[in-house]
């Protein structure tokens, strides 16, 4: 049994209801993902929920580097793998449109 | 979950040196590198501009002799030979691309060399216009087209 049992995910992993969200289903998505959460994932899964929250859909990178204290370089270092991709997903946003 | 599928290679050829020809490479570099593909950036003739310290922020967009600029930037031709018609016009692309959220050109390239992609410049290009590695942006190394070549073996190529 996992958490994920009940969750539904659309073709590409992307959680298929946002709001359905939690953090314990973030941890077994990045676990499924092999990406390790720390805190300064936290940093970001958090600011990308709550951008999400305001403006229905999730950050660019650049939104995310801009306004969090996470450069670029920890960035990719802490979703190595495609930040674009894992950050979304183990946030449990749709996949991200913005080009940045 | 599926399979590990083996990481996915783009390689992209940059030949342009203008201003609106500078961002096609470095937003697909950016791209690929926020989807996980793995990305050699190549830099050749015109295009090694983008990556020269000295040039990197000053690209400009061509007015005479580009017929497909956006109405919103148009010059006519003959209005365009004026003294510091294409500085103007250039001005006003650059604050249309900050509206998007999209860096300057420095500031992109420092952006896509942290995500851990490589930049490369054209060893026979800077020979010509008698560049150093010393002139490219920190973290670009010099290279020979065949080495580009032999190290694009299996990935997708773009040459812009």
């Amino acid at each position: 049994m996992s958490v994920l049992d009940n969750v539904k995910f659309d073709a590409d992993g992307y959680m298929e209801d946002p709001n359905a969200w939690s953090k314990e289903i973030a941890e077994a998505i990045a676990k499924r993902e092999d990406v390790t959460l720390t805190d300064r994932s936290w940093v970001v899964i958090n600011y990308a929920r709550k951008e999400y929250e305001a403006k229905g859909e999730a950050p660019t990178l650049r939104n995310i580097t801009k306004n969090t204290d996470v450069d670029t370089k920890e960035l990719y270092s802490l979703f190595p793998g495609g930040p674009g991709k894992l950050a979304a997903k183990v946030a449990g946003l749709h996949k991200p449109t913005g080009c940045i | 979950m599926a399979e590990k599928k083996p990481a996915r290679k783009l390689s992209i050829i940059a030949s342009k040196g203008s201003l609106d020809m500078a961002y096609p490479p470095l937003i697909l570099a950016n791209a690929a590198r926020m989807a996980g593909v793995e990305v050699d950036l190549f830099f050749t003739f015109w295009g090694l501009d983008i990556i020269t310290k000295k040039k990197m922020d000053k690209l400009n967009v061509a007015v005479v002799g580009n017929p497909s600029m956006h109405p919103s930037f148009h010059i006519p031709t003959l209005v365009g030979v004026i003294p510091g018609m294409s500085a103007a016009a250039s001005a006003m692309m650059r604050k249309e691309i900050d509206k998007l959220d999209f860096p300057p050109v420095g500031e992109f390239v420092q952006m896509i060399i942290d995500t851990g992609a490589n930049i490369y410049g054209c060893k026979m290009s800077m020979d010509m216009m008698k560049l150093t590695e010393k002139d490219l942006v920190d973290g670009a190394k010099v290279l020979g087209a065949m080495e580009f070549i032999e190290m694009s073996e299996g990935a997708q190529t773009l040459f812009i």
